[in-house]
């Protein structure tokens, strides 16, 4: 069933070709495995489609065409299936604690919700939940962060307003990062968070891996990382400079814009002294006691749009930056569980080869003395011993063969899902610097009129009184 | 948007005027006004140097000489550019000659010279007098000095500030022997003297009074706008490391790479802007020093009235008093407590031929008294005709030169507003193109 799709097939070792608008080009080698037909779908856009939840069903080539028209801003409105909203932050005291809850509303068109809307609470707890569990389901693929749990610079308090703003923001972001991620919108654990009462989660919480499990994965994944992969294939190895190179940048960029809020708040605090100082001029003036006064309320002006100008950049620019050096993060860890993933088939083709030799080996050495003292005959021990290594290796081939798909699912899934975070944050990005250039325009738009409303003024203030202006 | 703006800009014009524009067209105010001596000639500092020498005590030196260019006015406009007269003047004569002025004319509110030592500097701005930048505003403020004087109908009749423009040496000399070297040291210590005015003159009081807070809101608002400039510059500055890492990003991304390449140059163009801005602001603090300075001068005026109006206060209160005592000894009563009359008492009466001898020196002491109540009434008089005069013209003056000012930081403004929307709207368009 996957033929019928193919059209232009990239290679899959490819993804650092630079992506064509036109995303025809971006179908991956589809796999028998049925997870990744959903890749094949929407990986390179922020668009998911309702065909594509079912990762099994068969569409037609037209329709899949549809669902590769790429629209390289933010999502349109027209395709977009789910909406989500995170509002409405309400504190609840109990006897152990105090803690926010936030207002979650769902709008959905999709069929697999019982419904078309819902509105929960949850809290941050229940947020770090879901981004666990996502992270659990899928280890290469790129998770969107969440806001930090607190914050350990500038001792904000957890229920100043101006934190749970910014938090609420950010968790809004979040789920419809989630949301609009062709893979993460399909969880059931994402479906859960969205639709079930307070009650109901909690025993779904209490149903997710046992404990034991969860130790076990931590020790292979330990185990592996002490390991190391041996040979990582070059593009891995791209990412990964990548990945240091962007946390560099974009935590620069953060600190810079962190600066420059300090420096502009320093300026205000000059600033607000200069409308009053020439208010207090104007007193002791007759003639210039008007444009003085008028020149007074233009610095007052100012200083307010430049106040506003701050508040802005705070509000919407850091918390872009702040999002993208948690991204950065986030791929760096990605590309480690690769990497164990890696080192986990290694270390067991190595175990594989290793007793394959020693299955080969033993039919050439006889150790006759030993097998003689405990009275076996050499044939019985011989067939014995190589019975059981058969079993080993049979058993071992098929624990390679699932580590080596599990590598290869792995790896799959970080290359598309990297193309897809890849087009995210350019977006994303952009927004975000365009919107602040944007900002930046109509301040100084705003002061311009100010001032020129002064000059208007003085001008005809100048021909009213019948004075020869010195121009 | 920006486009709309420029429209608006059209209509009320003159926003495109630069600082030295604005400069020149407050020199053309001050030639319209048609003293007789600009009507003669053209006056300029045209340029400063540097010079070494040994000064007064034998040691090496070095200082800035200012060159002063003159031309006659005719040969300008018929077209012909004949070599101007110049000579080279330092600082010190500058200030010589406002001394000079200041005790000759002590009922005129003399003009400023620019700033001995640069003050209310915000950080990036030398302090230093050696600095090129500090020179040049030098040079101007000092041909500002001699606009201003050679625009004053009175000031600019003078002989030795005729001379100081038109003869290079022997200047000095010249001034001494006016001897006003003299005058200025009673002056000095006349004006630093306390003394208290029976009737003070309100006018003068109130101005006096209005020098002080021009002065002290003056210094505020010099202060207040160095600061901001300090902290403005830094924000500007900090944008510059936006170019930095944009560039530096740009190397690892594929499709971003251009967008923000370029974004980044406008960045750093930003940054770059802000010196230009800061410069252009100074010469808006020079504008707000003259007047400063010029508070000073008024104040000087005042006091110098006080001054006069107190020594006629003391004539005229010797005047009374002698007069008395004549009436005393005429009378033979004793109206008011004299040591002498008490002695005459203790000791015995004055001879007849005593008394006689005593009532002429008092009458000879009378008539030079009503003299010098006279003199010093008609001193006084005249002292607030002229000053009087001089503080409406110079009233007329700051109000026309401050509002000027004032339409010139706005038009700063604006050109600053301007240079932003153009560098963000440029950026915008490459983060566009990310």
């Amino acid at each position: 069933m996957s033929e019928s799709i193919v059209d232009n097939i990239v290679p899959s070792g490819n993804s650092s070709v630079a992506i064509p608008t036109d995303i025809s080009g971006q179908i991956l080698d589809l796999d028998e495995d049925d997870d990744l037909e959903v890749f094949s779908k929407d990986t390179s856009t922020t668009l998911t489609d309702g065909s594509s939840f079912n990762a099994s069903m068969q569409t037609s080539p037209a329709s899949m065409i549809n669902q590769y028209k790429l629209e390289e801003e933010e999502e349109d409105a027209d395709t977009k299936d789910i909406f989500v909203t995170v509002d409405n932050p309400e504190s609840h005291v109990t006897a152990i604690e105090t803690y926010i809850t936030y207002r979650v509303e769902t709008k959905t068109t999709r069929s697999e919700f019982d419904s078309s809307e819902f509105e929960v609470r949850r809290r941050y707890q229940d947020f770090l939940w879901l981004k666990g569990r996502l992270e659990e389901a899928h280890p290469t693929l790129i998770v969107h962060p969440l806001p930090e749990k607190f914050v350990m610079k500038g001792m904000v308090e957890r229920f100043n307003e101006d934190f749970i703003e910014t938090r609420r923001r950010a968790l809004h972001k979040f789920l419809n990062k989630i949301a609009q991620h062709p893979i993460f919108s399909s969880s059931e654990d994402f479906k859960i968070f969205l639709t079930a009462g307070t009650g109901e989660l909690t025993s779904h919480k209490k149903q997710g891996p046992g404990f034991l499990s969860r130790m076990g994965e931590t020790v292979k994944a330990v185990a592996a990382a002490v390991r190391g992969v041996r040979n990582r294939p070059q593009e891995f190895t791209d990412m990964q400079e990548y990945a240091e190179a962007f946390s560099q940048k974009i935590s620069s960029l953060d600190k810079i814009t962190q600066r420059i809020i300090r420096e502009q708040k320093e300026y205000l605090e000059e600033l607000k002294e200069c409308g009053p100082t020439y208010t207090l001029w104007s007193q002791s003036e007759e003639e210039l006691a008007e444009p003085l006064k008028n020149v007074a309320g233009c610095e007052d002006r100012c200083y307010k749009e430049t106040e506003e100008q701050v508040k802005h950049l705070n509000d919407h620019l850091i918390p872009v930056l702040h999002e993208y050096v948690l991204c950065a993060d986030t791929l760096k860890a990605v590309l480690r569980r690769r990497d164990n993933i890696q080192a986990d088939f290694e270390g067991k083709a190595e175990a594989l080869a290793t007793k394959k030799a020693d299955r080969d080996a033993d039919s050439k050495v006889l150790s006759l003395a030993w097998d003689s003292l405990v009275g076996r005959s050499p044939e019985e021990v011989k067939q014995q011993k190589q019975q059981k290594l058969k079993g080993e290796i049979k058993e071992m081939s098929d624990e390679l063969d699932k580590a080596e798909n599990r590598l290869e699912g792995a790896n799959n899934a970080l290359k598309s899902d990297w193309i897809r975070w890849q087009k995210v944050m350019r977006s994303d990005l952009r927004s975000a610097f365009i919107d602040t250039a944007e900002r930046n325009v109509s301040y100084y738009e705003k002061c311009l009129a100010v001032w020129e409303t002064f000059l208007q003024s003085q001008r005809t203030d100048a021909e009213g009184n019948g004075k020869v202006d010195s121009s | 948007m920006a486009d709309s703006g420029s429209e608006d800009i059209a209509v009320i014009g003159n926003t495109d005027l630069t600082p030295s524009e604005s400069e020149n067209n407050l020199k053309n105010t001050m030639a319209e006004k048609g003293t007789s001596l600009l009507k003669m000639m053209e006056i300029s500092v045209a340029e400063a140097e540097k010079r070494t020498g040994k000064n007064a005590v034998n040691m090496q030196e070095t200082y800035t000489v200012y060159l002063i260019e003159t031309r006659p006015v005719d040969a300008a406009s018929e077209g012909t550019n004949p070599v101007p007269d110049s000579l080279w003047r330092r600082y010190s004569e500058f200030e010589l000659l406002r001394n000079y002025l200041l005790v000759t004319y002590p009922f005129l509110v003399v003009p400023p010279l620019p700033e001995k030592r640069a003050e209310f500097v915000w950080h990036k701005l030398s302090a230093d007098n050696m600095d090129p930048d500090f020179v040049e505003r030098r040079r101007v403020g000092l041909e500002n000095f001699l606009l201003r004087v050679a625009s004053h109908p009175d000031l600019s009749s003078d002989k030795i500030f005729y001379s100081f423009l038109t003869e290079e040496n022997g200047w000095k000399e010249t001034v001494f022997e006016t001897g006003f070297q003299a005058k200025a040291d009673s002056r000095l210590k006349a004006l630093n003297a306390t003394f208290r005015v029976k009737n003070p003159d309100k006018r003068f009081a109130e101005m006096k009074h209005y020098g002080d807070e021009l002065q002290s809101v003056i210094s505020q608002l010099l202060r207040v706008r160095a600061r901001a400039a300090d902290r403005l510059y830094g924000v500007y500055k900090v944008h510059g490391n936006y170019g930095r890492v944009f560039s530096e990003w740009s190397a690892i991304e594929k499709e971003m790479g251009d967008g923000l390449q370029s974004a980044g140059h406008h960045m750093d163009a930003y940054a770059a802007s802000v010196d230009d801005i800061l410069e252009e602001e100074e010469h808006y603090a020079d504008q707000l020093k003259e007047y400063l300075f010029y508070a000073d001068a008024l104040r000087a005026v005042c006091r110098k009235h006080e001054l006069t109006q107190y020594e006629l206060e003391m004539a005229a209160q010797d005047l009374t008093s002698k007069k008395q005592q004549r009436e005393e000894l005429a009378t033979g009563m004793i109206r008011t407590f004299s040591l002498k009359g008490m002695t005459s008492k203790l000791f015995g009466q004055e001879t007849p031929e005593q008394r006689e001898a005593k009532l002429k020196m008092l009458e000879t002491q009378i008539e030079e008294g009503e003299e010098l109540v006279k003199e010093r009434n008609a001193e006084c008089e005249e002292f607030v005709k002229s000053a009087w005069v001089d503080i409406e013209r110079f009233k007329e003056q700051k109000d026309h030169d401050l509002r000027e000012a004032l339409i010139s930081y706005a038009i700063m403004q604006i050109s600053m507003c301007k240079k932003g929307i153009q560098v963000w709207n440029n950026a915008k368009e490459c983060f566009s193109k990310m």
